[in-house]
């Protein structure tokens, strides 16, 4: 057996919850690319200001799937507002832990989970920016330092 | 739990029982210091110290004499580089040539040796991973040293035209290195025909223990000494003889040279049986050498588009299968492979790349779980893609 993950990680990993695509989402966020090993899309079904579905899809290692599994369960059926409110350390908190080589695959699951919202409000003809945030078109892991939690 | 498949042995191998047989007697019988020689006990230790030697130079064909101990291949490295551009320096000579798929133990000596004031060129390789040999004539200058070129690459198993390389360096007076870590006991080595000044071996990559390795060092080639302290070594590389593992390193070399045909038919099915599954997969490739006579016989290295590669090890890993990805993200660095690059993949399929390689050990049985458990795998891991 590895050492890479603790069990929590390896639940999701194994067993990823929410996987897959929502063809008629209310928003779709994709982050990351394939150059640093990690792409996320997140798809979400929203109706009266609440989550009412979340799935995603992901390139990329164990942490990146476990990261995207529970970022998915810690919006799902929650209202926009919590969703907005999720960072990167909830969803490491959630896991137990994370090694940190691999606390940006952390960073990507909540720019992921931003991007599918501010899509959202686009298509409400609602400018994101002022609600969600300005953000990062890549991660930028690769840069030392960047992500560090 | 499902038994192990280990197919990383281009990581390490397993200790063969005759090879620990050979080392046992020396930790607490032939316990003496082989440099105490007035009584039987440290005589008997030099004895085997002396045999050892011997053998390792009748399986490298070389003189016992150009054999020197090392503690592991990456000292052997580290002192042939090291050692012999500090030593051509004195001679005006501070250019130095390598190629840019060496293994760390090489590329970071070299940085290292850059930041002494040496300049190093890393020539490029083509895309089945060969240096070309037109390549090393143009890097070549009257004040080139060293040329340091890998008999075999780890990552994809590309074994490089070094003889004639190693001619073309001789030819504009520069030294000779190749780092054979990778090549020595799977593939023929012999030093004095090739032609070679140095070559590093480690022990523990053809079913030796780990901790132990070998500079070959032909006669009248003096790269500076490495360690000083009590002379042994000939003086060049200091500190008493790890002879357990070095009769263990002998006799594993011993085994692997005289059973190497037969090995190496063995491991090339191993490796064909799964490349020829792979190859029917979708969107795959294959990387290093298409002529398998020009890749080590174990080594498979191959890339599943969309699906990355830490997803593959750990479904593999959870069927009980060893591998190994193409790039060292696991290990802690988020760049892919420096090998793959240069063979000309992409960023992203570099991040899907997975190494097998072969051993003593494995069967045709084990093939053919590893062919079921890569199908299941890369199926899962591309179910979960964000690019497939």
């Amino acid at each position: 057996m590895h050492m890479m993950y603790t069990e929590k990680v390896m639940d999701h990993f194994t067993h990823p919850r929410n996987l897959g695509e929502i063809p008629d989402a209310d928003g779709v966020g994709e982050v990351g690319n394939a150059k640093c090993g990690d792409v996320m899309k997140i798809f979400l079904k929203i109706e009266d200001g609440t989550i009412r579905d979340a799935k995603f899809k992901t390139f990329g290692c164990g942490a990146a799937v476990a990261t995207s599994s529970m970022a998915t369960e810690l919006i799902k059926g929650r209202p926009i507002e919590d969703a907005l409110k999720l960072t990167n350390k909830a969803v490491i908190e959630a896991l137990g832990e994370l090694p940190p080589v691999k606390v940006h695959c952390s960073v990507l699951a909540e720019q992921a989970v931003k991007a599918a919202l501010a899509d959202y409000y686009r298509r409400q003809g609602v400018d994101p920016e002022p609600i969600v945030g300005k953000l990062e078109e890549d991660c930028h892991a690769c840069s030392a330092g960047a992500c560090e939690a | 739990m499902n038994r192990i498949i280990y197919a990383d042995n281009a990581a390490t191998t397993p200790v063969l029982p005759e090879v620990l047989q050979a080392m046992t007697p020396f930790y607490c019988e032939s316990y003496g210091n082989p440099s105490s020689i007035f009584y039987s006990v440290g005589a008997d230790a030099r004895r085997a110290l002396d045999e050892a030697r011997r053998s390792m130079a009748d399986s490298l064909g070389c003189l016992p004499e150009e054999v020197y101990f090392t503690s592991c291949g990456t000292e052997a490295d580290n002192w042939a580089l090291k050692g012999a551009a500090r030593r051509m320096a004195r001679q005006g000579k501070k250019h130095l040539i390598t190629s840019s798929i060496e293994h760390h133990a090489v590329l970071h000596s070299m940085k290292a040796l850059e930041r002494e004031g040496f300049e190093v060129t890393y020539l490029p390789v083509d895309g089945q991973g060969f240096v070309r040999p037109r390549d090393l004539e143009d890097a070549l200058r009257p004040d080139t040293g060293l040329v340091s070129i890998m008999f075999a690459n780890n990552e994809i198993g590309t074994i490089e035209p070094v003889e004639q390389l190693c001619a073309i360096a001789h030819s504009h007076g520069a030294w000779f290195h190749t780092d054979a870590v990778q090549a020595v006991g799977a593939v023929p080595v012999r030093f004095g025909q090739m032609g070679f000044d140095l070559l590093s071996l480690s022990a523990h990559k053809f079913n030796g223990p780990k901790g132990v390795g070998a500079l070959l060092v032909r006669k009248g080639v003096l790269p500076d000494v490495f360690l000083d302290g009590g002379g042994q070594e000939r003086g060049r590389r200091a500190g008493t003889e790890n002879l357990a593992g070095i009769a263990g390193m002998a006799k594993a070399l011993e085994l692997a040279v005289t059973g190497m045909e037969e090995k190496s038919r063995r491991l090339a099915a191993l490796r064909d049986t799964v490349q020829r599954h792979v190859q029917a997969m979708e969107q795959v490739k294959v990387n290093g050498p298409e002529d398998p006579a020009f890749r080590l016989p174990g080594t498979l290295n191959v890339s599943f588009a969309g699906a990355e590669s830490e997803s593959i090890l750990l479904f593999l890993d959870m069927a009980g299968i060893c591998a190994s990805s193409g790039s060292a993200c696991a290990s802690g660095s988020l760049d892919p492979s420096h090998v793959l690059l240069a063979i000309g993949l992409s960023h992203a399929l570099a991040n899907c790349s997975l190494r097998l390689s072969f051993g003593v050990q494995n069967t045709p049985e084990d093939a053919q779980a590893i062919c079921r458990a890569l199908d299941s795998a890369v199926a899962e891991v591309r179910r979960r893609s964000a690019i497939w």
